[in-house]
């Protein structure tokens, strides 16, 4: 209250942040090399982030709770897996594509069990379910890679309309769940319910429906982002989804969601989010920098993504 | 104002129901009775003034009609009929609506959003669309009857603190209510913001609403309520028509005693300021800070009561910040004892200062720890032992309950208890205990009786005269000219981040201290 407000072109960068960082990714990693701008490398990114956002995009539904769930990436492997397994039995891939959202559903149903029902927190219980998942995952898989069916390729590198398939079901997501969070009761009152939980409770919102349906959401997208990745990768490997949960959050906060809920979107924000992420992977392989400086790199974007979040929530009018 | 609508008196008998009746309500917590047989009601079209101390029980009379609670015996009836609400739903479908003291909009939504959280109109066709256009015209509706005259996809952010009072009655009146509770509503608003609120409570009532209004601004339920309802340590101890009260009537029946000042007598009679020049206990000289304060210079001696009088952004809260290290200035000197003043606020608590801030919600307590904790928070360093800093738990022990029975916090209260279930009067004496058991020689207070009652102000009161005879020197900030005439030994007045004003006690008269303060200034 005490503080002075900043001034306008300070909040008008922070609303942009997600914009502007991704048009300086871009044009540095386009200075220091002439490989990185090119269509091709452009839609490699493009297809390199559509699993990441359809996970984030659930993500961020939780995120909007002032919530926040771990289990992404463990879910997308325990999907894969027995979706793997149904593959190499013989089952047709729809069949084992279905079979692995219903592990998403199942995994979100779980975390939301546990989030609204045992009222843990949401950060030690989907860290439990992360755990949970890797080793079911390694358990189901015996830790060996398997080679799916060509039909999965097949679906992943299809062209509808000269458009990649990955990129399809990205966008069908992310416009559904714009749709969802701006122009539905649901998505307003997740917003509500971010902001101030106990008000919305006031308010007459049903809050325990609402915020397993969020966990719910977030498990179905961490399965069909597995489901997209499985038809790009053709194979299941014991690492599987991992780091998604890095990825996901990272890619929401970087587009503008709050880790203290109530605030962000996942048009333009968590997409753009997203693909800055693997902007900049795909650049430091261009540039063929050293591996080690990887885990720096980050550590400097997840940095970045939190410090931003964080003066968004101080400086902008709460 | 009064009579525009002639709905049946008390005395009289009575051709509708009321709106809302409580008869025989009685609630307890862990065998300690908060309610005893209260047995009132409230009618419709006229406002019921509901007054006591805080821990009287009105809080809890508002979460037995919200359906938080549920009464040990007795009956609730809404409009005649029986009414055993088990949550905030059924309130609302019974027609019931509060507005809070804090309120519970989502500045994030726009405000037809906030309006129609729960309410979404949809759109045609069964997709689960909301229907923007209807939203928008209905909000619009409501608002009009509120007199709001923005544009429904307003955030609610962009609105001041009244505005967003009035919002929450347009919430209010958009589900139907026939019964409104307001509780505090006009803490943190302005004059004319209260005004406006009046204003609409006043329209409200032509329409036939009930409304219970609960404050301690005893001047304003005398003014605006048409009956009124007294509850002292959980029983009703009068009721009957506004006309009938007077404040000071309405006083003593809170209290339970007569209370012939509302301030204290200042048992050694302040020293005369210019008896000899002393050594100032804190001599702040040309401080200024851009945007907040501008050359601030006063002097406080030991055992002097200073007041700082001034309107709402006057800069006094950010005089006191600055004072206690909470934030920078850009020039000026601030001594103790002759001696430079610096660092960070644990450096200066230290010196000896103290500060009970505004808000002592989110500043002042740590509302999950206990009355204990919070009580030690402070003093916790002195009682760690060298050499490993263990802290001595039964020596705090022993402060802490010393401390607390000379504060007088009520006996219903452990000390196991969460501050978060105190009331306000109790958490304020918890605020002010831990800073009496670092026993300072200098204590800033930014409005330490706002929301508190008759009597515990009292109470506050004489801990400030107590301190301040002890040689301490005690800074207050109130937004009340009254409490600062009852209490202070010189007055400071601010305006616009200057001092516009210094009245030694004997020269204190209201208008000038007023005028001080509003003096309007264009340079």
């Amino acid at each position: 209250m005490t503080r002075p407000l900043p001034s306008r072109w300070i909040r008008r960068a922070l609303d942009q942040a997600p914009v502007l960082l991704v048009v300086l990714v871009l044009a540095g990693f386009g200075r220091m090399s002439d490989r990185f701008l090119t269509p091709d490398n452009l839609t490699q990114i493009l297809l390199q982030a559509a699993a990441p956002v359809i996970v984030a995009t659930g993500m961020t539904f939780v995120l909007l709770t002032a919530g926040v769930d771990l289990s992404v990436g463990a879910v997308m492997f325990v999907g894969a897996a027995i979706a793997g397994k149904m593959a190499l039995a013989g089952y047709a891939p729809t069949l084992c594509l279905a079979a692995m959202l219903a592990v998403g559903l199942a995994g979100g149903g779980i975390n939301a069990l546990l989030v609204t029902r045992l009222r843990l927190a949401a950060f030690i219980a989907t860290l439990a379910m992360l755990f949970i998942g890797r080793g079911l995952g390694r358990w189901i898989t015996q830790t060996r890679a398997m080679n799916l069916p060509d039909t999965f390729l097949h679906w992943g590198s299809a062209n509808v309309l000269g458009i990649p398939g990955p990129l399809w079901v990205a966008g069908a997501v992310v416009l559904i769940a714009q749709l969802i969070l701006s122009r539905t009761p649901f998505g307003r009152q997740v917003l509500a319910f971010g902001n101030h939980p106990e008000a919305a409770r006031r308010a007459g919102v049903r809050t325990r429906p609402l915020q397993a349906a969020v966990y719910i959401l977030c498990g179905l997208c961490a399965a069909l982002g597995g489901g997209v990745a499985l038809t790009q990768l053709g194979s299941v490997s014991p690492r599987f989804g991992e780091q998604y949960e890095f990825d996901a959050i990272t890619a929401a906060v970087l587009g503008g969601t709050s880790l203290f809920g109530g605030r962000g979107r996942v048009f333009p924000g968590t997409v753009l989010g997203a693909i800055l992420l693997k902007a900049i992977f795909s650049g430091l392989v261009i540039l063929q920098a050293d591996p080690y400086l990887y885990p720096l790199i980050t550590a400097v974007i997840i940095f970045v993504a939190v410090l931003l979040d964080s003066l968004r929530t101080h400086l902008l009018p709460a | 104002m009064k009579g525009d609508t002639t709905p049946p008196t008390s005395g009289g008998r009575e051709t509708r129901p009321p709106a809302v009746s409580f008869e025989d309500i009685e609630k307890g917590f862990f065998g300690v009775p908060v309610l005893k047989r209260v047995r009132f009601s409230a009618q419709a079209g006229r406002i019921t003034g509901l007054v006591g101390e805080n821990g009287a029980g009105k809080s809890t009379l508002m979460n037995l009609l919200g359906g938080n609670l549920q009464p040990d015996s007795g009956q609730l009836r809404v409009n005649g009929s029986p009414y055993a609400p088990r949550g905030s739903g059924d309130a609302r479908a019974a027609g019931i609506a509060f507005v809070h003291q804090e309120l519970n909009l989502f500045p994030n939504l726009s405000i037809a959003e906030n309006l129609f959280l729960t309410e979404f109109p949809r759109a045609a066709g069964g997709l689960p669309w909301i229907d923007r256009r209807k939203l928008r015209d209905r909000a619009r509706h409501l608002l009009d009857q509120v007199d709001l005259a923005h544009d429904p996809d307003t955030p609610v952010e962009r609105l001041p603190p009244g505005e967003r009072q009035l919002l929450e009655i347009a919430r209010a009146l958009g589900a139907q209510a026939h019964l409104l509770l307001l509780d505090e509503p006009t803490t943190s608003l302005s004059v004319r913001e209260c005004a406006r609120l009046f204003d609409l409570m006043h329209r409200l009532r032509t329409r036939g609403i009930a409304m219970v209004y609960i404050s301690h601004a005893l001047g304003d339920v005398l003014n605006h309520c048409d009956d009124l309802v007294i509850l002292r340590d959980g029983e009703v101890v009068g009721r009957g028509p506004a006309a009938e009260f007077t404040q000071e009537r309405l006083v003593s029946l809170m209290v339970g005693r007569e209370l012939n000042q509302l301030y204290p007598v200042r048992t050694p009679p302040p020293v005369p300021a210019d008896s000899r020049p002393r050594e100032p206990l804190l001599d702040v000289r040309g401080i200024t800070q851009p945007g907040r304060v501008r050359d601030i210079s006063f002097r406080l001696a030991p055992g002097e009561i200073l007041g700082v009088a001034g309107l709402m952004g006057a800069g006094r809260s950010e005089l006191a910040r600055i004072l206690f290290g909470l934030d920078p200035h850009a020039s000026g000197e601030i001594r103790v004892e002759g001696r430079p003043l610096e660092g960070g606020p644990r450096r200066r608590i230290r010196e000896g200062l103290a500060f009970l801030t505004e808000d002592r919600r989110h500043e002042g307590l740590c509302l999950e720890a206990s009355v204990a904790d919070n009580l030690a928070l402070v003093t916790l360093g002195q009682h760690a032992r060298t050499p490993v800093r263990w802290l001595d738990l039964p020596g705090i022990g022993t402060a802490v309950a010393r401390i607390r029975d000379a504060l007088q916090v009520s006996t219903r209260v452990t000390d196991a208890q969460p501050v978060r279930t105190l009331s306000g009067g109790n958490q304020q004496k918890v605020v002010l205990g831990k800073w009496l058991l670092s026993e300072p020689r200098i204590l800033i207070l930014d409005e330490p009786t706002r929301g508190i009652d008759v009597g515990a102000r009292f109470e506050i009161y004489q801990w400030i005269h107590r301190l301040a005879d002890r040689g301490s020197g005690i800074l207050v900030i109130s937004s009340e000219i009254e409490e600062l005439i009852g209490l202070c030994d010189r007055i400071l007045v601010m305006r616009q981040g200057e001092l516009s004003g210094e009245f030694p006690r004997g020269e204190f008269n209201r208008e000038q201290i007023l005028a001080a303060a509003l003096h309007t200034s264009t340079s």
